[in-house]
């Protein structure tokens, strides 16, 4: 039997943080024998999602080190604000604070479950809100190794699963899953997941490239247990196995159900913060 | 007391009172405060002759654009973002300006949201690239940039109201900036200089009449719409040659009372973005000086290659295009132009990008190519690169008065 209170995302990411829930003993889903992988790989996506559910919102502070083949250093700083949306994605706005000649530069993202994510660009300098446009899937984020679409909220809907095994990770078994992108315009064929069966926390996931060759890594460590129930990484080092890049993102000042609401996440929202 | 004194001392003094009564608003408590800005250093030089007397072929200049937040517990906050721009080589260009100094105050009613902005402030309307035919609340700071319509700080009370059924904003605007222009060691301008001192408003209450601006903007899924009204002293001002006071043959701006209608919308589609502004303006004078009732539209669009052949770089491709109902009686460049640009973003850890665009007058042959290139050096330091040329300007083109000013510009930027 499978405890499996995975997270509402299976990934912490840059905008929509993963939380993930702690099984609090119940045995929230059970593997039976007549189930298929894929049965199995999805219901632990949608018991993940359910059981992450009620964070409210948060606010956070990462930082990204850019390292290159070199060892050749550069660094991001922003700040996160997640609002959860029940019923479909959360909403989301990041704003720079480094490099320097960004600051202030912010994004709002509303995610949605069942179609594309409305996403909007503040720049400080013109006082402009730019709308633009979601469909930048594959691409770098800030010249980072994590993509628009590591970065953006994992919602159930946008994989198809396939439970493969499980496997020892560290004191604890993992479950190992194998997930698809269902967007033709992902930069990934699929995607393999490490969860543990705890806490259901992801410790790694390997994405390959629409080619089939193993692209990146990321490892996740540093978990911390916020409100008694929402575990969360401290640290995600992504490294790019074709390029020898890689990029450290570490997650700090957490806070969860501040004051932030709804109206914070809006276009005259977006135009205010700082 | 020269004249221009006096206005600079009255502006100063609206900004300082201003500012006194916002930061008199927060509350003791300020829980956060942040500087920030960047000094930049630039060069411009211009390859060709200059078509008149005393105009420079280069110029060095400065420019320090500090800014300063205040927020205090309550989430009321204060920003001021003083700009100054010294340039060696046009002492009209050499100018101080408050792009910012207000007041900010927001809070919920119901499921709807208010917010109010007093003071100095700056806003941006509209969508378009090539030309910003809406945007009509700030002044240009022509002197920045020939194209760019960077913006003057506009003194104002702008409140919004917003929900579910949009974004309801209204402006009062309390004192009127005029334009910035080049002076005679200058490029980029008329074969007079615009001489500010003499500057004269249709209104009786002169650069003090009270304008009045309104916005409602809504989104409906992927189409976002807004339409804007604009009723007091234009923006543009309207050039008459007239001798200066040393007798001197000089451009003395007049700003008339207009009314203005705009509309902009954006349809989002996957890779596509499409755009719209149009504005109807009544009150003012076209080129030759009559009154003229006109409609001006820009649309267009832009597609977006996202990871170009496997690679980390995404190619933007855009194209507008830009009508004056009062075609060769318009008073600017854009009476039948089109617009095409690229943009490469490369995504790197430095963000390089590269920016070029050609304007082609539909009803000539002149065109104004450009080219611009960004790119960090460090987490501080960033350079840029400006490139702009006009070619096959003939007499009738407004451009023509400034056939010979194409330059090549670099700046090299401290961001802190």
């Amino acid at each position: 039997m499978i405890h499996s209170c995975s997270a509402r995302f299976p990934l912490a990411h840059v905008v929509p943080a993963v939380v993930v829930m702690a099984c609090l003993g119940s045995p929230a889903f059970a593997r039976s024998d007549d189930a298929s992988p894929e049965e199995i790989g999805l219901k632990i996506a949608l018991e993940a999602r359910e059981h992450g559910d009620g964070f409210g919102n948060f606010t956070a502070r990462q930082t990204m080190v850019l390292r290159n083949r070199q060892g050749r250093e550069s660094r991001r700083q922003l700040r996160v604000r997640v609002l959860e949306v029940p019923g479909d994605g959360d909403k989301s706005m990041f704003v720079f604070d480094e490099p320097r000649d960004v600051k202030g530069t912010a994004f709002l993202i509303h995610a949605h479950r069942d179609k594309a994510d409305d996403q909007w660009l503040y720049l400080p300098a013109l006082k402009r809100v730019k709308r633009i446009s979601s469909s930048n899937r594959s691409g770098s984020f800030m010249g980072s190794e994590f993509a628009y679409e590591d970065m953006s909220a994992q919602e159930v809907e946008r994989f198809s699963y396939r439970y493969l095994r499980d496997e020892p990770c560290g004191e604890s078994t993992c479950t190992v899953s194998e997930r698809v992108p269902v967007d033709k315009k992902s930069g990934y064929r699929r995607q393999l997941v490490w969860q543990d069966k705890d806490a259901f926390r992801v410790w790694k996931v390997e994405y390959y490239d629409r080619k089939d060759s193993h692209l990146k890594t990321l490892t996740l460590r540093n978990y911390r247990q916020y409100l008694d129930r929402y575990w969360q990484a401290g640290e995600m080092t992504m490294v790019n196995h074709l390029t020898g890049k890689s990029t450290v993102l570490t997650w700090t000042e957490y806070e969860f159900r501040t004051k932030i609401n709804e109206r914070d996440f809006t276009r005259t929202g977006l135009q205010r913060i700082r | 007391m020269p004249r221009r004194l006096v206005i600079r001392c009255a502006r100063f003094c609206t900004a300082g009172l201003l500012i006194s009564l916002s930061i008199g608003g927060l509350r003791a408590e300020i829980v956060r405060h942040e500087t920030s800005g960047r000094v930049s250093l630039e060069s411009r030089w211009h390859p060709q002759s200059a078509a008149y007397p005393g105009q420079r072929s280069h110029a060095s200049g400065l420019v320090v654009e500090p800014e300063f937040y205040l927020e205090d517990h309550g989430g009321r906050s204060f920003n001021l973002a003083p700009f100054f721009r010294y340039d060696a080589g046009d002492p009209s260009r050499t100018h101080v300006d408050l792009r910012e100094a207000y007041l900010l105050l927001f809070g919920g009613v119901a499921n709807s949201e208010w917010e109010l902005r007093l003071g100095v402030d700056r806003v941006f309307w509209g969508v378009t690239e090539s030309r910003h035919l809406v945007n009509i609340v700030n002044q240009i700071d022509q002197v920045e940039h020939p194209y760019k319509e960077p913006k003057l700080g506009q003194p104002m009370a702008h409140l919004t109201f917003s929900g579910d059924w949009g974004t309801a904003e209204v402006f009062g605007l309390t004192y009127h900036r005029a334009r910035t222009f080049p002076g005679r060691f200058g490029r980029l301008r008329f074969p007079f200089v615009v001489d500010n001192d003499m500057v004269s408003y249709e209104s009786d209450a002169k650069q003090w009449h009270l304008d009045v601006a309104g916005r409602y903007s809504r989104s409906f899924g992927p189409l976002d719409l807004g339409m804007s009204v604009f009723d007091g002293t234009s923006r543009d001002p309207f050039l008459i040659l007239d001798p200066d006071r040393s007798g001197e043959p000089a451009f003395v701006p007049i700003y008339e009372q207009i009314r203005q209608f705009g509309l902009d919308a954006q349809v989002t589609a996957g890779s596509w973005l499409f755009k719209l502004e149009a504005i109807r303006r009544t009150g003012a004078r076209n080129r030759v000086g009559v009154e003229e009732d006109y409609s001006a539209s820009t649309f267009g669009g832009e597609y977006t290659f996202y990871s170009v052949s496997g690679s980390a770089v995404d190619l933007t491709l855009l194209s507008e295009w830009n009508y004056d109902g009062r075609r060769q009686y318009a008073t600017n460049i854009f009476q039948n132009d089109f617009f095409l640009a690229a943009r490469i973003a490369f995504n790197d850890v430095q963000s390089t990008e590269i920016l070029t665009s050609i304007l082609r007058d539909a009803d000539s042959t002149g065109r104004v190519l450009t080219l611009e290139l960004n790119r960090r050096i460090s987490d501080q330091w960033s350079l840029r690169l400006e490139a702009i040329t006009f070619q096959g300007i003939q007499e009738v083109d407004l451009t023509y008065l400034t056939r010979r000013d194409s330059f090549v510009e670099l700046n090299l930027i401290y961001n802190f």
